[in-house]
């Protein structure tokens, strides 16, 4: 098992103060290399999700095991240095670093593994996403899909074993949408890594054997309940 | 990629701002080592290091005067003393050498101080450690001279030139008939003997107008020696003889016949004492001191009074003004990197999510502050001395000042340390900043 998500339970605070409950499932797992995706409507805690699974963000409760291991229980240092080595994430917005050319923003995603950069690997990837002829070119002189590639191979310079992908095509153009999204499975199979694709696409998640829609197993009224017991 | 790295790469990405704030840190930094070569310099210059000689004598009045026109030649005489003192300071036992010096003139070209010695001045260390280097010839006829490196490249002479002198400092105009002819050159030493012509002391006696008539050095002598009778009948009798043959010569005008001593005068006598015994120097300058109209003065230590209370004074407040400098440069560099943070809140937590700890993006920060402090101060103490490398011939050719470019000093040694403690100073706000970023609200913004 690659993930395995229980009783998680997660409200923010609104600005006035009151509680505002966002996500409330009681449990999700994912196999190892499995591939699915994840339907939510706008606002319906997708990102809030997916930032706990990475350990960016703590739930109020409940469990996040990762490769066998509890993130939520972690301590901060540790929890970082976990997600560096075992997660990769995907943006919706590339999140590429500018002064940094296409090798170096993969060579980053190594730095703080603690196991030493690779670089043939990292040139490795990103010859595997088709960019072998723009390793040195910063993320401003590439194409918008051009620098979607070079955030995949950046998330799997650690050779994870899980990646997060959160809408990796909502601003790329449609021809190389699919494109991506299909680099994104195929990357994600040879390297035996399980795919959490975020998408709010019928026609993006159809391709996928496990499609799960958040609202069916996300009960967000659960962080009250057990406020009142 | 380690740290620095990564911290060079968003200093680079902020080229203006960064070159402009380590630029500062830089030219404070080239300020203080500019301070501390010249200072140390001079400093160096007014050491006993600096004179090969242990006491200077002369006439009663300042010693700093004595030094100044005896040793740096920049001050006019005070007085002369007899020439029979010079006879009786050597029969000291202290006393391993006495060079005579007798000086007041200048050369009509250049202006440059004349002074009137024997061989022995050539033949003793001008510096601890250091003899003069002599190209040419001695001194064989009376109106030979040796002049100083830079007299012979500021005047552009050299062995065979001629020049004459004026009387008494340059103001008087007063140009003496006798031509001299240089025999030798001296290399350069980098001590006042650059900027000096010297003459055999006999010439300079033979020059006319330097022998004083006889009732002046009679009423000198008596002076002088107003506690000595002994020496003073002595000195009277030969000045009787002399009267006699001046007055057999008569009108003739002749003044090349030689004088007794007791008609002759020295400005300064350099002296020198057994090393072995240094405490000679001391009890033979108190001994003049009680005695007659002379002093023996230490060479240095009134140079020495001046340069470590003025000159340390101005010393001190121009390391702290450089100092004022560099501070308020790493004030613009707290500036510049914590203004860049809002702009780079995104960027950290982009950091963060690939896995870089709180830690890390700490460190980032401080290592942007830490390269732009130290970076900046390295170059500025590169060019810094850099620049003394390249002004010292120049400094020493205008000031006879010997300056060590590579010479480090104290303060020196505190400076990298301060300037990484300055850039912690300055960095660790901005680094708090990136610390604490919120990675979860920074990313959906
Ligand atoms: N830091 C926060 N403080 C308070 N409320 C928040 C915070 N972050 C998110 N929310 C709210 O929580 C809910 C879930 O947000 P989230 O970003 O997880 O949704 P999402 O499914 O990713 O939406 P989208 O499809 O628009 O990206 C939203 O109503 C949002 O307004
Ligand atoms: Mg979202």
């Amino acid at each position: 098992m690659s993930l395995l998500l229980e009783r998680i339970r997660k409200s923010y605070r609104e600005p006035g103060g009151r509680k505002l409950p966002v996500l409330g499932i009681e449990r999700f797992e994912m196999a190892q290399g499995e591939q699915v995706a994840l339907l939510g409507s706008s606002g319906g805690g997708k990102t809030t999700l997916l930032n706990i699974i990475s350990g960016i963000l703590t739930p109020d409760s409940g469990r996040v095991i990762v490769d066998g291991r509890d993130i939520a229980a972690m301590q901060e240092v540790v929890r970082d240095r976990f997600r560096a080595t075992k997660i990769g994430i995907v943006f919706q917005t590339f999140n590429l670093l500018p002064a940094f050319s296409a090798l170096e923003n993969v060579l980053l995603g190594m730095s703080f593994s603690g196991k030493g950069v690779d670089k043939a690997f990292a040139k490795q990837l990103l010859e595997r996403v088709g960019l072998g002829h723009r390793l040195n070119h910063s993320p401003q002189k590439l194409s918008v899909g051009e620098q979607q590639r070079v955030a995949v191979a950046r998330s799997l310079a650690n050779k994870p074993v899980l990646l997060l992908a959160d809408e990796p095509t909502a601003n790329v153009d449609p021809a190389n949408q699919q494109l991506i999204l299909d680099l994104i499975r195929d990357t994600c199979r040879d390297h035996n890594v399980s795919l959490l694709m975020v998408t709010h696409s019928m026609e993006v998640a159809s391709a996928y054997q496990r499609v799960e829609k958040l609202q069916e197993f996300n009960r967000p009224e659960l962080c009250l309940q057990e406020q009142t017991v | 990629m380690n740290l620095l790295t990564i911290a060079w790469k968003s200093i680079r990405q902020r080229t203006l701002a960064s070159f402009l704030t380590a630029l500062s840190i830089g030219l404070g930094v080239m300020l203080m080592v500019l301070v501390l070569v010249i200072f140390g310099a001079v400093n160096s210059a007014f050491t006993q290091r600096s004179v090969g000689y242990d006491l200077i004598v002369g006439p009663k009045g300042s010693d700093l005067q004595l030094v100044l026109s005896a040793v740096y030649r920049i001050q006019p005489p005070i007085e002369n003393l007899p020439y029979m003192y010079l006879e009786q300071l050597k029969k000291d036992r202290r006393i391993i050498s006495a060079v005579p010096l007798a000086f007041g003139d200048v050369t009509e070209a250049g202006s440059f101080p004349i002074v009137g010695t024997t061989t022995e001045y050539f033949e003793n260390e001008y510096m601890p450690g250091q003899r003069f280097k002599i190209r040419g010839e001695r001194i064989s006829a009376l109106f030979d001279g040796i002049i100083g490196a830079e007299v012979a490249r500021q005047n552009g002479w050299d062995v065979g030139s001629t020049f004459s002198i004026v009387h008494g400092g340059a103001e008087s105009g007063d140009v003496h008939d006798e031509k001299f002819t240089v025999v030798a050159v001296l290399a350069p030493t980098g001590t006042a003997n650059d900027r000096t012509v010297f003459l055999n002391l006999e010439g300079f006696y033979a020059i006319a107008g330097h022998e004083k008539p006889v009732d002046e050095i009679e009423k000198r002598l008596k002076d002088f020696y107003a506690a000595d009778p002994e020496r003073l009948a002595d000195a009277m009798q030969q000045l009787e003889g002399y009267k006699q043959t001046e007055k057999a010569a008569g009108d003739a005008h002749d003044h090349t016949h030689a004088s007794p001593d007791a008609m002759k005068e020295v400005t300064a006598i350099l002296v020198r004492t057994r090393p072995e015994t240094p405490f000679d120097a001391i009890s033979l300058s108190a001994e003049l001191q009680k005695g007659f109209q002379a002093m023996a003065v230490n060479p240095v230590r009134p140079i020495q009074r001046l340069v470590t209370g003025l000159l340390g004074n101005i010393q001190k407040a121009l390391v702290v003004l450089t100092g004022i400098i560099i501070l308020v440069s790493g004030v613009g560099i707290f500036v510049s990197i914590y203004n860049s943070m809002s702009d780079r809140r995104r960027e950290i937590a982009i950091m963060r999510a690939l896995g870089a700890g709180r830690m890390h993006v700490f460190g980032i920060v401080l290592a942007e502050s830490t390269l732009l402090c130290v970076g900046g101060g390295v170059v500025g103490w590169l060019v810094g001395h850099g620049l003394a490398i390249g002004a010292s011939p120049w400094v020493i050719r205008q000031t006879g000042l010997l300056i060590n470019p590579w010479a480090l000093n104290s303060w020196e040694a505190i400076l990298f340390p301060v300037l990484v403690g300055l850039a912690a100073l300055v960095g660790f706000l901005p680094a708090m900043t990136a610390y604490r970023t919120n990675v979860a609200d920074a990313l959906s913004s």
